[in-house]
C-alpha cells in the first residue's frame, strides 16, 4: 500500500508545479476526509477497536480521489466525495478487501453527477504556486477531442503538444496531467512487484490500437493515438485505478480481458458518449464484471499445460 | 535454466549446514520405532518384550503391498511395545529397544568397497525390486512412499525415465546435498539399480543451481561412467522438489489431476537419499535403519548433518549441536515450508526425518492476519494453478462442495500461498482443513 502512495508522489509534485497550492490543499483535504470518515465509522458505527486506518488504504483512496478532481474545487465538495467513497462504497460492503467498486472512482463519479459544473471546470496550468480557488479555467485536451467529433474541424489543431502532455502542461484533473510522472509511478510499481504489467499494458495498448484505427479513418474527426493515450485520466486510471487489487480480476487471463474491455469502453465513451472522459466510468463498469470474470477466467491448472520439449 | 512452469516462490535459502561433513551420531540409550513410518498400511510388529535384536533385525513386517517392513537400528533387548508420539503429532504403536552394544546382523556387508552393476550383472529387475521391498526402503524425501511400489507400474503405464529428486528445495536442509558430495559413486549405482529395476534406459538427476559443487561432481562422474544418466541443473525455486513440479522441470511433462500418477506420463521419481538406500539394500544387503538428518537453525550453536540410526530421539541430535537454544520458539520436523512443529523433542528419527529445524521465538511467531485484499499474489505463486484465496476463504466458510469443484484435492500443501501472502493469512491451515474434509467426503461417496 505504501509503495503505491510513494509511486503517486511524483505526480503530486508535478501537479503542484502545474497548478500551485490548489493541488496540495485538495489532496490534503481529501486524504484527511477519507481517513477521518473511516476512523469515525470504525469507532462509532462498528464499535471496532481495530485501527484499520494504519493500513494506508484510506489515505490512498484520499489521494486517488483528489487526483481525479480539478485543483480549484471547493473543500466541501471534496469532503462529500470522501464521505461517499469511504462511507458508502467501501465501508458498507465490509471495509478493506470487500468493496465491489473502486472507492475513489465511485466517489469521483458521484461528484461528477452531483456537481457537474464544479467537477468539469478545469484550471489552466502555470498560474503560480499560490493558485487555488481563484484559478483561471479553460478547455482540456479531451474537451477539444470531443468538440472535434461533434464537427469542430479546427478543434484537434488546438491540442497541446505531446511534450506539454508528457510534462503536465495542460488543463485537467490534478493528478492526471503529467504523463511522465504517471509512467515513473508505473516503473516503481512494476519494479517493486506491487502490480504486474497485464492490466496497464492491456488498457494502454487497446486504446492505442483502437484510437489509431479511428484516426486512420478520419484524422480530422478523431485524435491521434498518442494524444488519446496521454490525455485525460487514461494513464492514471490504467496504472493506479484499474490495478486496484480489491476490484480487479485474480487470474492473468482475466486481467487481460478486464484491461482490454476497459480500453474499449473508455474510447467508446470518450468518442460517442456524453462525457468527454470515459476512463472512470469504464473502470467502474468493469469492476461490476470482475466476479463474473473471476469465475470464467481461471488460472491454468497444473496438468493442463501441454507437453513440450 | 530449466524449472517448473507454473507459480513458485523463492524463500531465503539459509543453508547453514551446507559445508558441514556428515558426522556419525552416537547411539541412543533407548531406541523407539513407530509402526507407521510410511504411506500405506502400518507395519505389523513381530517382536515381543524381552526379545533380543541386532542391528538390521526386522522388528515389524509389511502390512500390505503398499507398506514396508521396519528394522532395528540398534542391538539390544525389546523393552516394551507401547505407543509414541511421532513427527505427525499422533500417538502410534511403537517398539522400544534398550541399546546394548552394537552388534550387526552378519548378512550385512559392512565393507566400504564400491559394488557396481558391472560386478553383479546377473541381477534381474525382479530381484532388485524384491531386495528393495525386503529392505523396507521408502521415499527418503519426507513423503515415505514405499519405493518398490513405484517400480511396479499399474497396467497400461509405461515408465520411460527415472528422475532423481536432488533439488532439496526446502530452505535450511542440506542432508541430500552432503550425501551427494560424500557418497556420489554409491548414489549413481543406486540410480543405475533403480533404472534396471524400473526397466528404463534413461535417468535424470535434477539438482538446483544453489548446489554447484554437487552438480559439477555428479556431472563429471556421469560423463565418465554412466552415459545414460544426465544431471539437469535447475533454477532455484520452491517447490521444485514436489514430484509433479520436478517432472515438469526436467522433462516438460505435466502429470494430469488425480487419479493420474507420475508413471502415467512416463516418470518414476525417487529421492537421491532413496537412491543411496537402494544401493545399500541391493549391493550391501543392508536394510533401511539409518539416514542423514540435518539439524539446523539460526540460534543453534553448531548446525550439523548427522548419519543417525532410526529410533534415536531428536533431543540427542539437538544436544550434539550444542543443545536447545534459550530463545527457541518452535522445533520443526522437516524444513520450514512443509515441516511440522514437533510436540516434543523426544520424537524418534524415522525413515522420513530429513531435518530438525529450530526456529527462534521471533521467527516462530506468525504475523497478525489482515483482511484479504485480493492481490492475487497467491494465485501467481500456486505451483498447481489453483486459486488459494478462494480455497482458503471457502474452506473457512465450510463450503465443501465449492472447494471440491475448485480442485482442492490437487493442492500439494507446499505453502507457497501462505508464504507470499502480504496479509499474513493462515491460508495453508484452512486449505489443509478443506482438503482433508473433501477427501473424506470423496472416500465416503466411493464407499457407498
Amino acid at each position: 500500500m505504501y509503495w503505491v502512495i510513494l509511486a503517486l508522489v511524483p505526480a503530486l509534485i508535478c501537479s503542484f508545479i502545474s497548478f500551485g497550492m490548489g493541488a496540495i490543499i485538495t489532496t490534503a483535504i481529501s486524504v484527511a476526509a477519507c481517513v477521518l470518515t473511516e476512523w469515525v465509522i470504525n469507532k462509532f458505527l462498528l464499535g471496532s477497536s481495530k485501527c484499520t486506518v494504519c493500513d494506508g488504504s484510506a489515505a490512498l483512496t484520499g489521494i486517488l480521489l483528489a487526483f481525479n478532481m480539478p485543483s480549484n474545487i471547493a473543500p466541501w465538495i471534496i469532503v462529500i466525495g470522501a464521505i461517499f467513497a469511504i462511507g458508502v462504497v467501501k465501508m458498507t460492503f465490509g471495509g478493506l478487501g470487500c468493496n465491489l467498486f473502486n472507492p475513489a472512482l465511485a466517489g469521483r463519479a458521484f461528484l461528477l453527477i452531483s456537481f457537474p459544473v464544479d467537477m468539469t471546470t478545469w484550471p489552466l496550468p502555470g498560474q503560480g504556486f499560490g493558485t487555488y480557488l481563484d484559478a483561471e479555467t479553460g478547455a482540456t485536451p479531451l474537451a477539444l477531442m470531443s468538440q472535434a467529433f461533434k464537427g469542430d474541424t479546427s478543434a484537434l489543431s488546438q491540442l497541446p503538444s505531446v511534450s506539454d502532455m508528457l510534462l503536465g502542461n495542460t488543463g485537467g484533473c490534478l493528478g492526471e496531467v503529467c504523463a511522465l510522472a504517471m509512467l515513473l509511478g508505473l516503473v516503481i510499481l512494476l519494479v517493486k512487484k506491487v502490480i504486474t504489467w497485464h492490466i496497464p499494458v492491456s488498457i494502454i495498448a487497446t486504446v492505442f490500437v483502437f484510437s489509431g484505427l479511428l484516426s486512420l479513418i478520419n484524422p480530422v474527426q478523431y485524435a491521434n493515438p498518442v494524444a488519446e493515450v496521454l490525455s485525460g485520466g487514461l494513464l492514471l486510471g490504467a496504472i493506479f485505478m484499474a490495478t486496484d487489487y480489491v476490484t480487479s480480476p485474480m487470474s492473468k487471463s482475466g486481467q487481460l480481458v478486464y484491461g482490454i474491455a476497459i480500453g474499449l469502453l473508455t474510447l467508446i465513451i470518450r468518442t460517442w458518449g456524453a462525457y468527454p472522459e470515459g476512463m472512470s466510468f469504464a473502470i467502474l463498469i468493469m469492476n461490476a464484471f470482475v466476479p463474473l470474470i473471476n469465475s470464467k477466467f481461471k488460472p491454468k491448472r497444473f496438468g493442463e499445460v501441454p507437453a513440450k520439449k | 535454466m530449466q524449472t517448473f512452469r507454473i507459480g513458485g516462490v523463492h524463500p531465503a535459502e539459509n543453508k547453514l549446514s551446507a559445508d558441514q561433513p556428515i558426522k556419525v551420531a552416537e547411539l541412543p540409550k533407548v531406541a523407539v520405532y513407530p509402526m507407521g513410518q510410511h504411506i500405506g498400511a502400518p507395519a505389523k510388529c513381530i517382536v515381543q518384550k524381552g526379545d533380543k535384536v541386532k542391528v538390521g533385525t526386522m522388528i515389524a513386517e509389511a502390512g500390505g503391498f503398499v507398506s514396508a517392513p521396519i528394522f532395528s537400528g540398534v542391538s539390544g533387548t525389546v523393552l516394551k511395545v507401547d505407543t509414541v508420539i511421532d513427527a505427525s503429532g499422533y500417538a502410534k504403536p511403537a517398539v522400544y529397544i534398550t541399546v546394548e552394544g552394537d552388534e550387526w546382523e552378519p548378512s550385512i556387508d559392512r565393507s566400504e568397497t564400491l559394488v557396481t552393476l558391472k560386478d553383479k550383472p546377473e541381477l534381474t529387475p525382479e530381484e532388485i525390486v524384491n531386495k528393495i521391498k525386503a529392505a523396507g526402503v521408502v521415499g527418503m524425501g519426507g513423503a515415505c512412499f514405499p519405493t518398490h511400489v513405484k517400480l511396479c507400474p499399474p497396467p497400461g503405464a509405461k515408465p520411460e525415465w527415472v528422475i532423481i529428486n536432488a533439488v532439496e528445495c526446502e530452505p535450511y536442509l542440506t542432508a541430500d546435498h552432503r550425501l551427494m558430495l560424500e557418497k556420489a559413486d554409491e548414489i549413481l549405482v543406486g540410480v543405475d539399480l533403480l533404472m534396471k529395476g524400473g526397466k528404463v534406459n534413461k535417468g535424470y538427476i535434477g539438482i538446483e543451481e544453489n548446489k554447484p559443487d554437487a552438480i559439477k561432481l555428479l556431472t563429471e562422474k556421469c560423463k565418465a561412467q554412466y552415459p545414460n544418466i544426465e544431471v539437469v541443473p535447475l533454477k532455484t525455486k520452491y517447490p521444485q522438489g514436489g514430484e509433479k513440479q520436478l517432472i515438469d522441470a526436467v522433462v516438460r511433462r505435466q502429470v494430469p489431476a488425480p487419479p493420474a500418477i507420475p508413471v502415467n506420463v512416463g516418470a518414476i521419481v525417487q529421492n537421491v537419499g532413496t537412491a543411496y538406500a537402494v544401493y545399500e539394500a541391493v549391493m550391501k544387503n543392508k536394510p533401511l535403519f539409518e539416514r542423514i538428518v540435518t539439524v539446523t537453525g539460526k540460534s543453534l550453536k553448531q548446525p550439523s548433518n548427522f548419519l543417525a540410526r532410526m529410533g534415536t530421539p531428536m533431543s540427542q541430535l539437538i544436544d550434539a549441536c550444542g543443545g536447545l537454544p534459550e530463545d527457541t520458539g518452535k522445533v520443526i520436523g522437516g524444513g520450514p515450508m512443509m515441516g511440522k512443529a514437533l510436540v516434543n523433542t523426544e520424537v524418534p528419527i524415522c525413515k522420513g526425518s530429513s531435518g530438525i529445524l529450530i526456529m527462534n521465538d521471533k521467527e516462530a511467531r506468525r504475523g497478525e492476519p489482515q483482511p484479504c485484499i485480493r492481490c492475487a499474489k497467491c494465485v501467481g505463486a500456486c505451483p498447481m494453478g489453483l486459486e488459494p484465496y478462494l480455497l482458503a476463504t471457502a474452506s473457512g466458510k465450510q463450503m465443501w462442495e465449492r472447494v471440491e469443484a475448485e480442485d482442492i484435492t490437487s493442492c500439494i500443501e507446499c505453502g507457497s500461498c501462505q508464504f507470499t501472502c502480504p496479509s499474513n493469512r493462515p491460508m495453508l491451515d484452512l486449505i489443509r482443513l478443506g482438503k482433508q474434509t473433501v477427501m473424506g467426503i470423496i472416500r465416503a461417496r466411493q464407499a457407498k
